[in-house]
């Protein structure tokens, strides 16, 4: 598709914390100029200017959780020359998608006195399972960098430069101590998609996976390591692999084994809580 | 509709608002008002954002991991979730960090007030007094208004950045303190920047007060943190100013939610009367004025806020005049840093029930935990300020459309939406907002 010199930007919002699409308002020192050189035609969260489609850029937060968003979703796409789904609700589903693994009307009770005042879907999942997608930017929440070079690529006629290593190379260039080897922290950045800049790792903590499964990950090996060598149980195994991409899908496939040795009787920690 | 009815309706004279989805708050929601014949029938504030059900998925997770899931309610107060969270659960295990920590944590709630209200400011609240679309336009016109609020927003993300390891869901918090304490010189570092926004808030200040501000003026029952020698963050007692004065953890005593059929948001009210009260910017401003720093106050003189504020449109100056405060208490924190003993006490083995709350950006945030012998949460209970602010909302917008329904549609409309930013909306938060639908039928 022939992107317009000022192509015509639009962000749009499902199920989420707003976290990523304000990481584009928290480019404070570029807001300015990238309005200059993209015309944000819809972005509710900054202006009261909402234009019809079509769109040449769609950046797309949230999951989806209601028949009516996977509707609304559809007519974006239709809009939409390119749509980009940004941040660990549209790739993965997000941390709302740990109904996933229960029973959704056992959680509206929960947390409402009157469910059946709600309208809401069993599972909250990934815009990719419902439209096309041209590319997806991981985290919880994304990198704003990345969320820029992403942009701009597509602006220009380019596919972005995004690494799809793991989180151990950004690791050993920021010049890390690897803090599962050297202190037996329960690290998760070996099979966790890169684009943080292993922030955890040094900031002294085990990386929690907020960018999702990288891709080809060993998850089952990482695990079975943390399970021998530094004592994670597994229900913190199952936990670490369910939390803020739960759809994600090898740390699905390693969390539905935790599953399965959890009935077939396989040996439980005793769950300490050391963070 | 039979057509017996149309008669009827054409007799009366009938107008609606319709804002489908309202623009420069955070989340999804609407507003409906209804009038018929020329009165005022109804006002609802809708949230139509879908529920993520937090407090559901906290169930059986590890208290440890409350901090990080709960900063996911909301990407733009992130600190104030993670912060309710760990003063609740150091509350249930005894835990008492000291004071390098205690004043860590303040720089750290400085930095995301900063960063919140200054992009409520110029770029949410802003447009509506001067008449503008959204603060890209604005800047079209006034560059160097916009532009100092961009680099004042810079420095509060700059703080939490250092300090939190990232602007949007910080990485570095945890129960019983931090997990790496940065080096004192890299806090030096921002300080010429910080002096620079300390008096750039001034400024907004000054700038802010000059604005077109409408007049309305209510009882409200203003709740929030007092404590006693600091303006509140995270420590104190809940205070009003209907003479309520008690200990974070008579919390559920004094409060309760309700659940209406138009919102998937939750209404907090007072009881036993079930009547709205106020909490954000304004109800700590009146209720801590003489815990704001000489210069905070000096300033609030110069602009004839040394009062109670009880007009809404005015929260921006109250904003403003907070935002000076954070700066001058974050400039404070770092020329008297304090190195903690460590970055993090031990958390020991138990469970319990803890409760604590802190002053989100946009007001008084309550969490209530219980956990298990196994360190398991077992229920968790969150009160985001705009639930609590909601009531309050819909009756500002009850009196505002009574009183201005000689406008024209497009004015009105503007108005209504104008009212409902002054408390900063979260719908994000709020939906464990808005789409304005005035509808004359």
């Amino acid at each position: 598709m022939a992107m317009p010199a000022r192509p015509r930007l639009a962000v749009f919002k499902f199920a989420s914390c707003d976290g990523c699409q304000l990481s584009l308002l928290d480019c404070e020192d570029e807001l300015l100029s990238i309005a200059e050189r993209l015309d944000i035609v819809h972005f509710p969260e900054a202006s009261r200017r909402m234009l019809i489609g079509p769109y040449d850029i769609a950046l797309v937060e949230g999951s989806i959780t209601t028949a009516h968003d996977r509707e609304r979703l559809t007519e974006i796409r239709e809009q939409s020359g390119f749509l980009v789904s940004i941040g660990a609700c549209a790739t993965a589903g997000g941390l709302q998608a740990m109904r996933n693994f229960a029973d959704v009307s056992d959680y509206a009770r929960t947390v409402y006195p009157h469910p059946e005042y709600l309208s809401t879907l069993e599972t909250s999942t990934p815009i990719a399972d419902h439209v096309a997608v041209d590319y997806e930017l991981h985290g919880c929440p994304v990198d704003k960098y990345q969320l820029l070079e992403v942009v701009l690529a597509f602006a220009s006629g380019r596919r972005p430069q995004i690494a799809r290593e793991s989180v151990c190379m950004e690791c050993k260039a920021r010049g890390n101590v690897c803090v599962l080897v050297a202190q037996g922290q329960h690290c998760l950045g070996p099979i966790t998609q890169a684009g943080c800049g292993a922030l955890c790792p040094a900031y002294n903590r085990g990386c929690y996976g907020c960018f999702g499964g990288k891709e080809q990950a060993q998850v089952g090996s990482l695990i079975d390591h943390l399970r021998v060598h530094h004592g994670m149980t597994l229900d913190q195994a199952r936990r670490s692999l369910r939390a803020y991409n739960p759809t994600a899908e090898p740390l699905q496939i390693i969390a539905l084994q935790c599953d399965k040795d959890d009935v077939s009787g396989s040996k439980r920690g005793s769950g300490g809580h050391d963070g | 509709m039979t057509g017996k009815d149309i008669p009827v309706r054409a007799g009366l004279k009938t107008r609606r608002i319709d804002v489908g989805y309202l623009a420069r708050v955070e989340g999804e929601g609407a507003l409906m008002v209804d009038v018929v014949d020329g009165e005022l029938r109804d006002v609802q504030l809708k949230i139509f954002e879908p529920p993520r059900f937090f407090e559901a998925f906290l169930q059986g997770r590890e208290l440890t991991e409350a901090p990080d899931i709960t900063a996911r309610i909301c990407g733009i107060c992130p600190v104030a979730y993670m912060m309710s969270a760990v003063h609740a659960l150091e509350a249930m295990l005894g835990i008492r960090p000291d004071e390098g920590i205690r004043r860590l944590r303040r720089l750290l709630y400085c930095g995301e007030w900063i960063e919140s209200h200054v992009l409520h400011i110029y770029m949410l609240h802003a447009p509506d007094f001067l008449g503008f679309d959204d603060a890209i336009t604005l800047a079209r016109e006034h560059p160097d208004v916009v532009k100092r609020g961009l680099r004042m927003k810079k420095a509060g993300n700059d703080i939490v950045k250092l300090l939190g390891g990232r602007e949007i869901h910080p990485i570095n918090v945890r129960v019983g303190g931090f997990y790496k304490i940065p080096e004192v010189a890299v806090f030096n570092a921002l300080l010429d920047e910080l002096k620079w926004a300390r008096d750039a808030a001034a400024e907004t200040v000054f700038w802010a007060a000059g604005l077109d501000i409408p007049n309305m003026h209510r009882d409200y029952e203003f709740v929030a943190l007092r404590h006693d020698s600091d303006y509140p963050f995270s420590e104190g007692r809940i205070v009003s100013s209907r003479g309520l004065d008690i200990a974070m953890a008579q919390y559920p005593n004094h409060f309760s939610e309700r659940q209406v059929p138009h919102s998937n948001a939750l209404h907090s009210v007072r009881t036993p009367g079930n009547t709205p009260y106020f909490v954000g910017p304004m109800a700590r401003y009146n209720l801590n004025r003489d815990r704001l720093s000489n210069a905070t106050r000096n300033l609030a003189c110069e602009v004839g806020f040394d009062r109670t504020v009880d007009n809404p449109f005015e929260s921006i100056v109250v904003r403003a005049l907070e935002v000076f405060q954070a700066f001058d208490e974050a400039i404070r924190l770092i020329d008297d840093f304090i190195v903690p003993a460590r970055a993090a006490e031990v958390v020991p083995a138990g469970g319990g029930v803890g409760m604590a709350a802190t002053e989100a950006p946009r007001g008084l945030l309550f969490h209530r935990y219980e956990v298990g012998e196994d360190g398991l949460i077992t229920l968790a209970n969150i009160v985001p300020p705009t639930s609590q602010n909601q009531l309050t909302i819909e009756q500002d917008l009850h009196e505002l459309v009574a009183g201005n329904l000689h406008l024209a549609e497009s004015e009105l409309t503007v108005l209504c939406e104008q009212a409902i930013r002054n408390y900063d909306p979260c719908i994000s938060c709020a939906t464990h907002f808005l789409k304005l639908q005035l509808r004359h039928g």
